[in-house]
């Protein structure tokens, strides 16, 4: 079951990533992207990292995508959308990243294969966001309260340079 | 815990799928299709669409959606604590309420800049 939950999702999200690259309306890039964000929530559930499905669905499938679908309709994309095809150098350049991604995978892949004996993170019975919450308002109290300050700032700044008359 | 507690939403992820796809072929398949200019226009609430949907939208839209992320970073920190409240006790409540507290700050600034309201008040 999990087996098959994983590959479907790890086919999907490959499948919408590399939609999102190919669609010429960044309109439909972003609502792929979206697709690839839902994928991953799953795999992380899968994984038994139950806040983070959480957190990626609610804050990036939710309300980071919402400031993409604006930041690309402030932009005003409309040449790209009629535009013949992508330039021939960002072509040049991400095919060499992405070779070069596979080729980091593949050597990664061996690393872990031969560090098989030893497990990652240990597996929590009681849930993952139980462990979560215990150690952000034990342990990491003063990290867990930092962020409403950082989360102020943001705030301040967003108004602040929005309001700004330029 | 595994999958197996999400077995309820998988069937509702899949019944919900099965049931928007079946609808959208059914009528694609049974439905007569008449297609005018009038009909593939746009819908925009009854009204003829003027000019391209791509034009620079004001400001605000942005401010909203930015503030809508931290108040939305905000909430997601609530999930957790709520989970563990009972075993924090009052200092956990303590803790949540220096939390809101400083960012309910961030929130009579931004009610005070005016940026909350949509008419004419500008920040």
């Amino acid at each position: 079951m999990e087996q098959v939950l994983f590959w479907i999702c790890g086919v999907v999200s490959i499948v919408f990533a590399v939609m999102m690259i190919l669609k010429r309306n960044p309109v439909h890039s972003a609502l792929c992207l979206i697709v690839v964000f839902l994928c991953l929530a799953v795999s992380y559930l899968l994984l038994g990292a139950e806040f983070l499905a959480a957190v990626q669905v609610i804050v990036y499938a939710g309300a980071i995508m919402v400031l993409f679908l604006f930041v690309i309709m402030l932009l005003n994309l409309d040449d790209e959308v009629h535009s013949p095809g992508k330039p021939r150098m960002a072509l040049i350049a991400g095919s060499s990243i992405g070779s070069g991604l596979i080729l980091l995978f593949l050597l990664t892949g061996g690393v872990f294969k031969a560090l098989s004996g030893t497990r990652g993170a240990e597996k929590v019975v009681a849930g993952n966001t139980q462990a979560v919450a215990e150690l952000l308002f034990t342990k990491y109290l003063l990290p867990f309260e930092v962020t409403s300050i950082l989360l102020l700032a943001a705030i301040i700044g967003a108004i602040v340079l929005a309001g700004k008359k330029g | 815990m595994g999958i197996a507690g999400y077995t309820g939403i998988l069937i509702m992820v899949a019944v919900a799928a099965a049931f928007g796809g079946v609808v959208v072929l059914l009528s694609r398949l049974i439905g007569k299709r008449q297609e005018s200019r009038e009909k593939l226009m746009p819908y925009e609430c009854g009204i003829d669409p003027t000019g391209n949907a791509r034009r620079r939208f004001s400001i605000k839209f942005y401010i909203t959606a930015m503030l809508f992320i931290i108040f939305d970073i905000e909430a997601v920190f609530l999930y957790p604590w709520a989970v563990v409240y009972r075993s924090l006790k009052i200092f956990g409540f303590i803790e949540m309420v220096v939390f809101v507290g400083i960012l309910l700050i961030g929130f009579l600034y931004v009610w005070k800049k005016g940026a909350l309201e949509w008419g004419s008040k500008s920040i």
